[in-house]
């Protein structure tokens, strides 16, 4: 499965060092992450890292991405996926109502509410 | 041990010797007393505990049936959402919510009339083989309180040790139920993916997760078993056919089934010396009691833990996304939303968690999928072939739980890798979705407890609890 | 020179499915109700909570595909598409990527085939209210979230870049929503939310294969906002390539006030949804049963309709798209053509189209809740077809027939309103008028063309006095040509 950004959407530039493919597996396996990876990570997360978090992160994740790459060297051709580890399929439930939540319940776990709806600071970005 | 096991207390419950009221009370009068030393639990609801145990016995006065676990105290991992009760997965982020809903689990249990004395402490959203990732602390091992109980159901685990309760319920991602069993010198079951349902399980990798209990024998496990287990519709990945219930079959011996000794798992990287002797000694009472064993090849069991440190944070990243204080839980306030989001999850996540959902977001992230999260899948894949070789000619597998005893607390903390490694022996049945548990067998020579890992097929529950209890039995 | 340019459009239509409940949970799928009134642990993406797939949302999926002649695969998977916004519950949305439920297929817009990439099914977004600052987004004070409408099940339909103008591409949207209401999958109102469309536009040369830059438009929320920002989108492109600038691949918004897309003023957002199998759901692989059940419930779709009554009837496209898209208008047509007698289906159909669409318009009723039954209609048209009517009486007591709730028999007898067509009766009133006006009946026939027509209508204008207006016009026509 090819997974990552929607093709009809704007093409990301990765890596900052300027190319944009991914290359063959065992080349990405090998690249090291780099600091300019991780902050972009840390923003798809919605993680604001202190820059010693980013720092220690990029040696722990270079470091455990190094390990992972023995997964990534393994012969594979012609082995698909495993998504769910029993083929379980179909199963669905009938279009009737069920008992919903109380709205008083609800909101008083909320950080802020008002009118009835969750109450958050301005939304800057449109929705994607 | 207050009050004995499971089935000695319900047993006594519902014949009327003890009421559900006076085991309850004893229970939290040991975690009132003692839990000061292990930190097993974060919240202990002594009213609602107080009041359950009241309608059992009211049940048992109108006589009617109480339940199978009649007035026995539980322990629920705080990741297993109660419902008015603070469920805080060991985490700021959600440190003080209440859940408007409760588990499947906790229904079944309370529908049985198992009482739930207290929420366990956890490595943080269930990330970590020590429960030293926990927001509010370390539990310590009962056995030896300078050291880790494992994790991540070290509280759960600590609570059954230290005798606070008889029954504690965990979750098991990678080895999480198991391998803190085996360091506490206790039963943890890990039952076949989808046996027990996942809804109100607050999800850590939803394909890897399941429920699970840990308790001091083999029969309070199977009890308690045939009590959660069974199909669910709020889980659309549930098992839809009833279990064969575990209790009728315990004692059905051995004779007839085929044990093999994994080779990877007996010789994996940082295996104790003792620990293997462990895994040879229960492999001959085995055969001692009529079992045919042998040694068996996983090859691909090696691969496992690179695969699992790829998929488990993958799946977690995106079930952790949730939390970006809108709804529920922390909210450190932002000029814009999205600010809110960021400073919410860098102030309410600790650092395990972080690491791994920037793993998890690195591995499914666009140009990565195929190489990390889809090659994962793959191994997958052949992690489960291989196993279902190995079973064409074995009923159950043997290995050990933990490749160590109970660790110092503070060894590990700084070495992320080195505490993956904990999950080396563990982490292959999650990736098939396989049934496994640890059974107590001995200790090292530090009088740290030893757990030897009885591993079946899906569904496979029935022959795994019939050779963990001829393992039980034997144990020194 | 720069060559001929062409637009090169591809819509994608949301469409909110009419289940009883919500995508993945047993709450209701209600427009309106009070925020946070229609929530549950599943839909507000509650820590431990889990989606079970409804199977009605499956089935409509399903006669969408049926009527859109898509292939269904063998299986269909969920999968998570994963970015922050705070409608999002989970902050994950559960969609269909690479395996969605159906795949080319095809809907004809006025004789043109527009291919269907695909259709998949995704929970719908809550609902955000931006409050305070300007009153628009990008100046909001807060925003408010009302999740009512969070696990609303969609079914996303995907064209392929098939459309070459605004107004073919507001015809797909109309054709499409028919077929939608047709097999019942959805109520289709643009005004309520439950039809929704975002367009890809492009331009390129006439004649390449190529496609050009795509610039994708939102929030467009009617077919004359649709029709308005494509016109205007394809202006500013043709207008950016004509002084040599290239069109920068974009999200634009159209802006109903000043009528034009602006660009939005997002931050450099990494799109990068992370899509992956969505492991709590399992894959959907529909038997034999279920798409037999789907393929049977989809009847005769607009299109097939249009042709079949405009053969039959021999009326235009014209009159048959009105019969078609007016809501149960056709249904009462055909009801009224089988008790017809002596008039023609043209007939009703002119009356439907006529009278009878301006009162419905009016009262807003539909045609199956009109006081007056279809053969009611038919009654009418029968006492126009066999002369007891003269049309101009005839609109009059349709007139009171629907507001009244009178059948037209009754009226014409209450009021006597029977045209007289009766020969004799007219003939001696003819013969009356024309003996009582020897001059002009003279100067008739020593008149020329223009004094002819003046006098004629002189006589009719008699004749009908002497009837009360209720002398059959053509009969009097003859009859007055035959003493003439």
């Amino acid at each position: 499965m090819i997974g990552g950004g929607d093709s009809r959407r704007p093409k990301l530039e990765l890596f900052r060092d300027g190319s944009d493919t991914p290359g063959t597996i065992a080349v990405v396996a090998g690249k090291r992450i780099s600091r300019a990876d991780v902050e972009h990570v840390a923003a798809l997360a919605r993680l604001a890292l202190a820059d010693d978090e980013i720092e220690r992160l990029t040696g722990e994740l270079g470091a455990i991405l190094d390990h992972a790459a023995r997964v990534a060297a393994l012969p594979t051709d012609g082995v698909p996926p495993t998504a769910h580890p029993f083929p379980l399929r179909n199963v669905l439930r009938p279009d009737e109502l069920s008992s919903t939540l109380e709205r008083d319940e609800v909101l008083a776990e909320a950080p802020a509410a008002e009118e009835g709806r969750f109450r958050v600071p301005p939304i800057l970005g449109d929705e994607p | 041990m207050s009050g004995g096991t499971a089935l000695e207390l319900a047993a006594s419950v519902r014949r009327g010797d003890r009421s559900a009221g006076a085991v309850v009370d004893e229970a939290l009068e040991a975690i009132a007393a003692r839990d000061g030393e292990v930190g097993a639990f974060l919240t202990v609801p002594g009213d609602e505990a107080r009041q359950a145990a009241g309608r059992v016995d009211e049940l048992i006065a109108q006589g009617d049936d109480p339940g199978p676990l009649a007035g026995v105290p539980v322990a629920l991992k705080d990741n297993l959402c109660t419902r008015g009760i603070p469920t805080s997965c060991a985490s700021r982020i959600l440190h003080g919510w209440r859940p408007p809903y409760s588990a499947t689990v906790v229904e079944r249990l309370a529908a049985a009339g198992a009482i739930p004395v207290g929420k366990t402490n956890l490595d943080e959203f269930a990330m970590g083989s020590s429960t030293e990732n926990s927001a509010f602390g370390p539990t310590r091992n009962p056995r030896d309180t300078t050291r880790v109980p494992g994790g991540s159901s070290g509280g759960s685990a600590a609570a059954v040790a230290a005798g606070f309760v008889s029954v504690g319920l965990g979750s098991d991602t990678g080895g999480s139920i198991r391998q803190p069993a085996s360091l506490c010198g206790v039963v943890g079951v890990k039952p076949t993916y989808g046996a027990v349902s996942r809804f109100g399980l607050v999800a850590f990798a939803s394909s890897l997760d399941q429920i699970g209990p840990l308790t001091t024998t083999v029969a309070d496990a199977a009890l308690v078993l045939d009590v959660i287990a069974g199909p669910d519709p709020a889980d659309s990945t549930s098992l839809p056919d009833a279990p064969e219930p575990l209790v009728p079959v315990l004692d059905a011996g051995v004779a007839d089934l085929r044990v093999g000794v994994v080779d990877e798992l007996v010789a994996a990287e940082g295996v104790q010396p003792d620990v293997r002797d462990a895994v040879e000694a229960a492999a001959v009472a085995l055969e001692a009691a009529g079992a045919s064993v042998d040694r068996v090849s996983v090859p691909s069991v090696e691969h496992a833990l690179s695969a699992y440190y790829l998929i488990a944070p993958a799946e977690a990243s995106s079930n952790l996304a949730r939390f970006d204080g809108v709804r529920y839980g922390l909210r450190v306030d932002g000029t814009d939303a999205a600010e809110m989001n960021a400073r919410t999850r860098d102030a309410g996540f600790g650092t395990e968690v972080k690491r791994r959902i920037m793993l998890g977001t690195y591995a499914l992230s666009a140009g990565y999928y195929d190489a990390y999260y889809g090659q994962a899948q793959r191994v997958r894949t052949l992690v489960i072939r291989e196993f279902a070789d190995a079973y064409r000619d074995h009923d159950v597998l043997l290995g050990p739980t933990s490749p160590t005893t109970a660790f110092p607390i503070g060894d590990r903390i700084d070495d992320p890798l080195a505490m993956y490694l904990s999950d080396v022996c563990t982490v292959p049945s999650n990736l098939s979705g396989h049934a496994a548990m640890s059974v107590p067998f001995g200790a090292d020579a530090e009088g740290l407890p030893i757990g030897v890992q009885v591993l079946a097929p899906a569904r496979g529950e029935p022959v795994m609890f019939r050779a963990a209890a001829i393992v039980e039995d034997a144990a020194p | 020179m720069s060559p001929d340019l062409e637009p090169v459009i591809g819509l994608e239509v949301h469409v909110e499915l009419a289940t009883v409940t919500k995508l993945f949970c047993g709450c209701p799928n209600e427009f309106g109700a009070e925020p946070n009134t229609n929530v549950c642990p599943v839909c507000l993406g509650l820590p431990g909570a889990l989606p079970v797939l409804n199977e009605r949302a499956v089935e409509f999926a399903l006669r969408v595909g049926a009527a859109l002649r898509c292939d269904v695969p063998e299986q269909s998977i969920f999968a998570r598409k994963n970015y922050f916004y705070p409608d999002m519950p989970k902050d994950f949305q559960i969609s269909q990527y690479e395996e969605p439920i159906c795949v080319d297929g095809v809907l004809e817009v006025d004789g043109t085939r527009i291919g269907i990439e695909r259709a998949h099914l995704e929970e719908d977004t809550g609902k955000t209210t931006h409050v305070g600052g300007g009153g628009r987004i990008h100046e909001a004070g807060h925003a408010l979230v009302d999740y009512n409408r969070a696990g609303v099940p969609l079914l996303e339909i995907v064209s392929r870049p098939d459309l070459r103008s605004p107004a073919q591409s507001r015809g797909y949207v109309e054709e499409l929503r028919g077929v939608l209401s047709a097999v019942g999958a959805s109520d289709v109102k643009m005004e309520e939310g439950s039809l929704r469309v975002d367009a890809n536009v492009s331009l390129r040369a006439v004649g390449s294969e190529e496609l050009g830059t795509k610039v994708e438009i939102k929030n467009m929320n009617s077919l004359r906002s649709l029709t308005r920002a494509l016109e205007f989108e394809i202006e500013r492109q043709r207008d950016l390539l004509a002084t040599g600038e290239r069109v920068v691949q974009e999200t634009r918004h159209w802006n109903e006030e000043d009528e034009r897309t602006h660009g939005m003023r997002s931050k450099e957002e990494a799109f990068d949804y992370r899509y992956f199998p969505e492991p709590d759901l399992v894959p959907l692989a529909p038997d034999e049963a279920l798409r037999a059940r789907a393929r049977d419930a989809v009847p005769e779709l607009p299109a097939a309709r249009r042709a079949r009554l405009a053969a039959a009837w021999e009326i235009t496209d014209a009159d048959a798209r009105l019969l078609v898209d007016v809501a149960g208008l056709a249904e009462y047509v055909e009801a009224a053509s089988l008790a017809l007698e002596t008039g023609t289906p043209r007939d009703l159909v002119n009356w439907a189209t006529g009278d009878l669409l301006g009162y419905l318009n009016e009262s807003a009723l539909a045609p199956g809740a009109l006081p007056l039954a279809p053969d009611g209609l038919a009654e009418l048209v029968d006492l126009v077809a066999d002369g007891t009517l003269s049309r101009n009486l005839a609109r009059d007591v349709l007139d009171e027939a629907l507001r009244e709730g009178k059948r037209p028999e009754q009226i014409v007898e209450e009021r006597e309103l029977a045209q007289v067509s009766d020969e004799s009766e007219l003939a001696d009133v003819l013969d009356q008028v024309v003996a009582e006006h020897p001059d002009e009946v003279a100067r008739y026939r020593d008149g020329d063309d223009k004094t002819k027509k003046k006098l004629r209508g002189f006589f009719m204008g008699r004749a009908m006095q002497a009837t009360r207006g209720q002398g059959n016009p053509q009969l009097l026509n003859r009859l007055l040509d035959e003493r003439l």
